[in-house]
């Protein structure tokens, strides 16, 4: 954190960080110079333009870009990233039978490679428009096709097999649709994005965009960008969802907060995807 | 009026029956350009427990977004809203009465929660458990604690 710190510092001096003024967005790389790659051989996008649709931000990051050194190393190397405990339980579910029907996902999905592409398109609107998180489809399979009971949106099992989908979709861009069917939805969580809830009256915006790159306290800022889900958290040591980080941010306002699997968060995710339209999906990473 | 206000501090606090009943309630705050000239107690404030509230994250926690040589013993302040060093020159009592009570009564656009403000909010939440409040909300931080802030602020010559 200090050699982060340090490092924000000399940036400041050479005038490379260009400040806010009044509220504006940052526009400076978080940690310039800086890839990301995984294995030695898998290098991931954490930088690009902002999308057309955002207009608060010039450019966005992909969350690794903001944390410190040793927190980055974890997720180079597959095999010292805890979050790929999941992946594996999870490519072990894919195959394996529950409910009543006596199928398992690969009974109609094959190998778990056909999900490639999927994760990088969530949350997406459904036949019967609606808007779906990844968690939704997964429940759909298991409840009207497997005959097994929903999993929980939290539970290990939920986000193994997350995990494990997300991570076919590894290195390609986030590329979310925000136009047609999804439109209504996609307002709606941009309208969530901005709304400063609880009695501290902070929007994710408050945060997120006015703020990314500074420090609540010794808590680096980031964009809130959730082209890394499902993470591994080092500070709760377990798998995190999209809507579970959301649900916590939102309490951390003070709030009333909305639960996982609500249309709220649905909706808030289709937005915040949208902002990182572009970044690659990073399979599981690891964050603070 | 006065007698009003009493009144209404008791009816909307039933349980905190050690609260100095001659406290402003937050909605009978005066605003005047921002700054709060009358105490919300009538009670000096203490600067000591001041620092108390300012670097504790379930009181004020001013520390969490600024940094100041006033509380340079704690590590990792955060640098959020601006350094704080100098403001008690820099701004009257009044004034920083008014910025902790509610900052957005000076800066309109400011992110710096209202401390000592019951109502106006938007899926107001009971502290940290998530959930809707039970009862009546009670304001960030109490009338004293809001003055032991402004008299520690104002020892940041």
């Amino acid at each position: 954190m200090m050699k982060l710190r340090k490092q924000a510092t000399a940036m400041m001096a050479l005038g490379l960080l260009a400040l806010s003024v009044g509220g504006m967005a940052r526009a400076a790389d978080p940690d310039p110079g800086v890839d990301l790659v995984i294995n030695g051989d898998t290098k991931l996008v954490t930088r690009v333009p902002a999308p057309a649709n955002i207009p608060g931000l010039k450019e966005v990051y992909s969350g690794w870009l903001f944390h410190d050194p040793t927190t980055q190393a974890m997720e180079t190397d597959d095999f010292s990233n805890p979050a790929m405990l999941a992946v594996d339980a999870g490519n072990a579910a894919w195959s394996t039978v529950m409910g009543t029907e006596g199928k398992s996902c690969a009974s109609c999905h094959n190998g778990i490679d056909s999900m490639k592409g999927v994760r990088a398109s969530m949350p997406k609107v459904n036949k019967a428009g609606k808007l779906w998180s990844l968690e939704d489809y997964i429940n759909d399979c298991v409840t009207n096709r497997m005959g097994a009971k929903a999993l929980g949106w939290n539970s290990n099992e939920m986000s193994g097999l997350t995990s494990a989908i997300s991570m076919q979709s590894r290195g390609m861009p986030v590329d979310v649709a925000t136009d047609g069917a999804a439109a209504p939805f996609w307002k709606e969580g941009e309208k969530l994005y901005y709304t400063r809830t609880g009695l501290l009256e902070l929007s994710c915006a408050s945060c997120h965009e006015m703020h990314f790159g500074d420090h609540v306290r010794d808590e680096r800022l980031s964009q809130g960008q959730i082209n890394g889900f499902p993470v591994y958290r080092l500070k709760t040591t377990n798998m995190v969802s999209i809507h579970n980080r959301f649900y916590g941010c939102v309490r951390d306002t003070r709030a009333e907060s909305y639960k996982e699997g609500t249309d709220p968060l649905r909706e808030l995710e289709l937005y915040v995807a949208s902002r990182g339209n572009g970044l690659s999906i990073e399979g599981v990473s690891v964050r603070p | 009026m006065k007698r009003l206000i009493v009144l209404g501090a008791l009816v909307a606090l039933p349980l905190c029956a050690a609260v100095a009943t001659a406290d402003t309630v937050p909605d009978a705050v005066k605003f005047d350009n921002g700054a709060v000239a009358q105490s919300l107690t009538g009670v000096a404030g203490d600067p000591a427990d001041g620092l108390k509230v300012a670097t504790t994250r379930p009181m004020g926690n001013c520390i969490a977004c600024h940094v100041a040589a006033g509380w340079a013993k704690f590590a990792d302040p955060g640098d959020i809203g601006p350094a704080l060093d100098g403001v008690g020159s820099k701004y009257t009592e009044a004034q920083l009465r008014g910025i902790v009570a509610n900052a957005k009564m000076t800066f309109p656009d400011t992110l710096m929660p209202s401390f000592y403000k019951t109502s106006g909010f938007i899926r107001p939440g009971d502290g940290y458990t998530a959930k809707a409040p039970t009862g009546p909300i009670q304001p960030i931080l109490t009338a004293q604690q809001v003055e032991d802030v402004v008299a520690f602020l104002m020892t940041f010559k």
